[in-house]
């Protein structure tokens, strides 16, 4: 049978994707650029099909602490924002972590500070990267630069999230929850049996059967065994390092400029590639896709063989940072970016590389 | 009578439900809460509902719950464990969710999330320790401190002007469409105490009928932040809370109405 092809936005394709992994609750509360996940998932009623939970709390906390809540009892659950509504989610963000707990959030970015704009923008980078909560903590970053990997990283988030007993994030932009692409969804698949749910998740708070009483708790008063939890959760990270950095390279291997971008940064950075290589000016893309963990040695390898390079991102220069210190500063890094809601077009991609870049 | 007599299960009058295990308390000498988790024990015990309890524990003295009670539990942040019940039990019907909360977490950080749960009719119960300070971080000014009451920060009494008013949560709870039964108890003598477990058997079953909301609010002391002797304490809740915050159930639909 051919694949059933469809044509929807980054949101609604989040929203069918989470229906048909079987994921079993979403908790959401509406902002732009992304209140169409809750809005499909609304129309869709997947209560009455696969029996998932889907509830409009009555804020962005909220939603979160019923993410904690769910993700303790071993079930597969997910939120989704956008920037503002997901600086609100840190605190609970934090505890998910704290506590090594399973999860998809989603973050469809739009302009900032503050309430900034609701059109599309990449900075919440180091928000996501670097922590954005309290404490010493990581998320597994998903970053799609198309509809089609809008519904992939659904159930890859899902996958590793549960993996490593850590949360996960769908870190897109305004520009891939709204444009509408052709995608495939995934094969329908039903949710996992509440027998299943405790066989897989031992650790889960779901009443004590025939086992001792599990607590789901980021807390330790003692200090020594407060450091011992943080050393295991470093561990845990540089096993995530090791074993789960993605990402994606065009045109790579004879280029002697390399564009680093990641969503719809990199599907305006191709465009300019093909027209830089039209000029005869060999430029390559490199696309993080995980954004942590960042794929620090693919890059610091490529370095070896070109001659500088330029980031482009919405917003004032932060995945630049990462790349400098991938590439240790061997070649010039640079960074072109537009600002508060504003998409670059190709050119402006291509003139930033011969001024910054070739000179 | 011999103490092999006393000894005997018939002569049983009194038992420590299995449910409470023996860890050491960390509850102050005179403290509501030691007798509020026994009574949560022994309706859980009585329920059957051992295998299928999740309590959720709050930010605040009783944060340690899950130390003493042996059930399911997950600790949650400031204030939001009404929206972690609200999940658990939407993911797990047939389980038995509660959440255990003081003032401070309940009507104050956590005022949105305990109203909006409540008024989803969320078939959770929510146990409410008020005892009208923070005793946790050490005695300051909570949401339910009465006027004129001294605590860390409001060290010259509460007063209208410069802190505002004491909040009823439970009377604002009881005009709430979500809620199934509201009630307000406290555990100060014996015939207290029965009342107040009653209230909780009562708001655990109503949760597990799918009948809506619960809230049990049990009028507490904290002797230690009240820098009073436990006995003393007990005395000022009489005079002092129960006006303000008076006994009794304020909502209860549990039950059809008779004609």
């Amino acid at each position: 049978m051919a694949e059933e092809v469809v044509l929807m936005k980054g949101n609604e394709a989040i929203a069918h994707a989470a229906i048909r992994i079987g994921v079993d609750g979403y908790f959401g509360y509406p902002i732009t650029p992304q209140s169409e996940v809750l809005e499909t998932l609304a129309e869709q009623k997947p209560w009455e099909t696969t029996g998932m939970v889907v509830l409009q709390a009555e804020s962005e906390l909220a939603a979160i602490n019923m993410v904690y809540g769910g993700a303790g009892s071993g079930k597969m659950v997910m939120t989704s924002s956008s920037s503002p509504g997901v600086s609100l989610k840190q605190e609970g963000i934090s505890y998910i972590a704290g506590a090594e707990l399973p999860c998809l959030i989603v973050n469809v970015m739009r302009g900032g500070p503050g309430l900034g704009t609701i059109q599309p923008s990449q900075a919440d980078y180091f928000q996501t990267t670097k922590g954005g909560g309290h404490g010493d903590y990581h998320l597994i970053a998903l970053a799609p630069a198309s509809v089609q990997e809008m519904a992939d990283f659904v159930e890859l988030g899902f996958q590793l999230a549960f993996k490593y007993r850590n949360p996960a994030i769908i870190l897109a932009d305004g520009v891939i929850g709204q444009m509408m692409e052709k995608v495939v969804l995934p094969t329908p698949r039903p949710r996992r049996t509440d027998e299943e749910v405790i066989a897989q998740c031992p650790w889960a708070a779901t009443g004590c059967k025939g086992r001792k009483p599990n607590v789901i708790t980021s807390l330790e008063l003692d200090p020594a065994i407060m450091e011992q939890r943080n050393i295991h959760l470093q561990q845990k990270y540089a096993e995530i390092e090791a074993n789960e950095v993605r990402y994606e390279e065009i045109n790579c291997d004879d280029a002697e400029y390399l564009i680093v971008a990641f969503g719809s940064c990199a599907r305006i950075a191709q465009k300019a590639m093909e027209h830089a290589r039209e000029e005869g000016i060999k430029v390559g893309l490199f696309r993080p896709i995980t954004l942590w963990p960042f794929p620090t040695k693919a890059l610091r390898e490529r370095a070896s063989n070109i001659k500088g390079i330029l980031t482009v991102e919405l917003n004032s220069g932060q995945m630049v940072e990462d790349v400098r210190l991938a590439v240790e500063c061997r070649i010039p890094v640079e960074h072109f970016g537009r600002l508060g809601g504003i998409v670059p077009d190709p050119d402006e991609v291509i003139e930033a590389i011969k001024t910054k870049l070739i000179k | 009578m011999t103490k092999e007599d006393i000894i005997k299960p018939e002569n049983l009058v009194y038992q420590k439900p299995h449910l409470l295990n023996d860890n050491p308390m960390h509850y102050c000498p005179g403290c509501s809460h030691g007798v509020v988790h026994k009574l949560i024990a022994e309706v859980i015990e009585e329920m059957g509902m051992t295998e299928k309890a999740i309590g959720i524990s709050p930010v605040g003295c009783a944060v340690f719950m899950y130390n003493y009670l042996d059930i399911d539990c997950q600790e949650a942040a400031h204030g939001r464990a009404p929206a972690l019940a609200s999940a658990i039990k939407r993911l797990w019907p047939d389980r038995l969710v509660f959440t255990y909360q003081g003032d401070g977490d309940l009507a104050c950080i956590g005022t949105a999330e305990t109203i909006h749960a409540l008024n989803r009719g969320e078939n959770i119960t929510i146990i409410f320790i008020n005892n009208a300070i923070y005793g946790m971080t050490g005695g300051q000014m909570a949401p339910t401190t009465l006027l004129g009451m001294k605590t860390a920060t409001c060290p010259y009494g509460r007063i209208p002007e410069i802190h505002g008013y004491p909040l009823k949560m439970t009377e604002i709870a009881a005009t709430l469409q979500g809620t199934c039964y509201v009630t307000r108890q406290s555990v100060h003598t014996v015939a207290a105490i029965r009342k107040a477990k009653k209230a909780i058997r009562k708001a655990f079953e109503n949760s597990m009928q799918g009948k809506g909301s619960n809230l049990v609010e049990i009028v507490s002391t904290c002797n230690s932040g009240w820098k009073m002797t436990p006995e003393a304490a007990n005395k000022w809740m009489e005079e002092n809370m129960f006006p303000f915050y008076p006994l009794g159930d304020l909502k209860d639909t549990s039950e059809p109405k008779q004609e």
